[in-house]
C-alpha cells in the first residue's frame, strides 16, 4: 500500500520538476523524486539499493546545483506550442502501444520467476561465504558485469576531461 | 566559504570518511557494499573541495594520485577475478567455513569490495575534480 | 498490475520532458526521471509478496526471499546512471560557456 502512495508522490514531484520555471527549484523537486525512490526501494525489501540510491542522489543534487547556480538565466520561451505538444504526445502514444503488447508477457506482481536466482539463493552462501546475497551475485557470480561498469566510469571520466579541456592550445 | 562551513566540515569530514570505510568493509554481511561505500568516500573528498576550495582539495589528493589509485583498484579487481576464475573447480577451498557471519568468513569478497570502492570513489572524484577545476580555469 | 501502469506513467512523464522541453537542464531532468522509472520497474518485477530482504542472518532461518539477481543488476545501473549524468552535465556546462544560454534552439548557429 505504501508503494502506491510513494509512486503517486513521485509522479506529482516529477511533473512539478518539469513545469516549474525556476531551475534551482526544479532541481530540488527532482531530488524529491530520487529520495522517495530510495524509500520505495526500502519498502520493496532492497536495503542495498536504498543506501546506494540515497548517496547517488546527494551527489547528483550537488552536481546539478553546481551546474545551475551563479548563471544568469534568460527565460526560455516555448515557440510553436501546438505542433510540439502534438508531436510529443504522438511519440508517447507509439510508446504506449508497444507497452500494451509487452505488458501481457510480464509475470504478475508479487510472483517473480526465480529460475536462476533460486540457484543463487540456495548455493550463494556456501560458495562465497557472504551473507548478503546481492553483493555475492554482483561481485562473484556476475563479476564481469561489475568490471564492465567500472570501465564505463573510466570512459565517462575520459569523456568529461575531453569535453571540459581548454581548447585553443594549438597556436 | 564562510568560517561556519569550514569549521563544521573540519569536524565532520573524518566521520563521513570512516562511515564510508565501514559500509565498504561490511558489504558482504549486511546492506552496503563497494558501490555505496565508494560513493560515500568520494562525497567526503568532494566535501573538502566544496568547503575549502580547489587548492586545499588538490593538496591532499593530487591528480596523479587519483589516477594511480583508480588504476590500482581496477588491476586488483581484475587480478582477483582472474585468479578466482582459474580456480573455479575447487571453489569451496577458498571460503573459510570456520567462523560464519564475520568479516573474514569469506576470502575474496572483502578484496573485491575494497577494489570496487577504490575504483568508484576515485573515479567519481576525478570526474568532479575535472568539472570544478576546468570550469574555474575557463572563466579566467 | 496497476503498479506497473503507475510506473509507466512516471516513465512517460520523463519522456515528455526529454522530448518536449527546450531548456537543457529540463532535458537532463527528464532523462534522470526516465532512469529512475526503469530502475523502479526492474525492482518491482523481482518483488515477492510477503518476501524478505536477501540477507541471511546468523540465528534464524530466512525463507521466502525476494529476487537478488534484479537487485544486483539495478545496483550496477544506478552507478552507471550517475556517470552518465556527470557526462551530460559537463556537456551542458560547456555549451553554456560557449553560447551563454541553455536554450537548445539558439545553439543551432555555428560560432567560431
Amino acid at each position: 500500500m505504501e508503494i502506491y502512495l510513494l509512486l503517486i508522490f513521485m509522479i506529482v514531484a516529477a511533473v512539478a520538476a518539469l513545469e516549474i520555471k525556476d531551475l534551482i527549484s526544479s532541481v530540488i523537486a527532482l531530488s524529491a523524486v530520487g529520495l522517495s525512490l530510495s524509500l520505495a526501494f526500502l519498502v520493496l525489501k532492497a536495503p542495498n539499493l536504498a543506501i546506494t540510491q540515497l548517496v547517488v542522489e546527494l551527489l547528483c543534487l550537488i552536481l546539478l546545483i553546481h551546474a545551475t547556480i551563479k548563471k544568469d538565466l534568460p527565460l526560455v520561451k516555448d515557440g510553436r506550442w501546438l505542433f510540439n505538444t502534438v508531436s510529443t504526445l504522438a511519440f508517447v502514444a507509439v510508446f504506449l502501444v508497444f507497452i500494451y503488447f509487452a505488458l501481457k508477457e510480464l509475470p504478475v506482481f508479487g510472483m517473480p520467476i526465480m529460475r536462476v536466482s533460486g540457484e543463487y539463493l540456495d548455493k550463494g552462501f556456501s560458495l562465497t561465504g557472504a551473507a548478503n546475497i546481492v553483493t555475492a551475485v554482483a561481485l562473484k557470480f556476475r563479476g564481469l558485469d561489475s568490471l564492465g561498469e567500472t570501465v564505463v566510469i573510466f570512459v565517462s571520466a575520459i569523456g568529461v576531461l575531453a569535453v571540459m579541456r581548454k581548447v585553443g592550445k594549438i597556436r | 566559504m564562510t568560517l561556519i562551513v569550514k569549521t563544521i566540515t573540519r569536524l565532520t569530514i573524518g566521520i563521513i570518511f570512516i562511515y564510508g570505510i565501514y559500509i565498504t568493509l561490511q558489504g558482504h554481511l549486511g546492506p552496503g557494499g563497494g558501490f555505496a561505500g565508494g560513493v560515500i568516500v568520494a562525497l567526503s573528498f568532494i566535501h573538502i573541495l566544496l568547503a575549502f576550495g580547489k587548492d586545499v582539495g588538490m593538496r591532499k589528493l593530487t591528480q596523479k594520485k587519483v589516477l594511480f589509485l583508480m588504476s590500482l583498484g581496477a588491476v586488483v579487481f581484475l587480478a582477483a577475478a582472474v585468479f578466482n576464475f582459474t580456480m573455479r573447480h575447487n571453489q569451496e577451498a577458498y571460503t573459510l567455513h570456520a567462523e560464519k557471519f564475520r568479516i573474514f568468513s569469506s576470502l575474496f569478497m572483502p578484496i573485491y569490495d575494497i577494489a570496487v570502492c577504490f575504483m568508484i570513489g576515485t573515479g567519481l572524484y576525478a570526474i568532479f575534480l575535472a568539472l570544478a577545476l576546468f570550469t574555474a580555469e575557463n572563466k579566467e | 498490475m496497476e503498479i506497473y501502469l503507475l510506473c509507466l506513467v512516471l516513465f512517460c512523464v520523463g519522456l515528455y520532458g526529454a522530448v518536449r522541453k527546450r531548456n537543457l537542464i529540463k532535458i537532463i531532468i527528464g532523462l534522470v526521471i526516465m532512469e529512475y522509472a526503469v530502475n523502479l520497474f526492474l525492482v518491482l518485477i523481482g518483488y515477492r509478496l510477503q518476501g524478505r530482504a536477501p540477507i541471511l542472518a546468523s540465528d534464524q532461518q530466512v525463507l521466502n526471499m525476494v529476487d537478488p539477481l534484479v537487485q544486483s543488476m539495478v545496483m550496477t545501473t544506478i552507478v552507471i546512471g550517475l556517470a552518465l549524468i556527470m557526462l551530460v552535465v559537463a556537456i551542458a556546462v560547456r555549451i553554456y560557456e560557449k553560447y551563454g544560454t541553455f536554450d537548445i534552439t539558439k545553439i543551432r548557429k555555428l560560432r567560431g
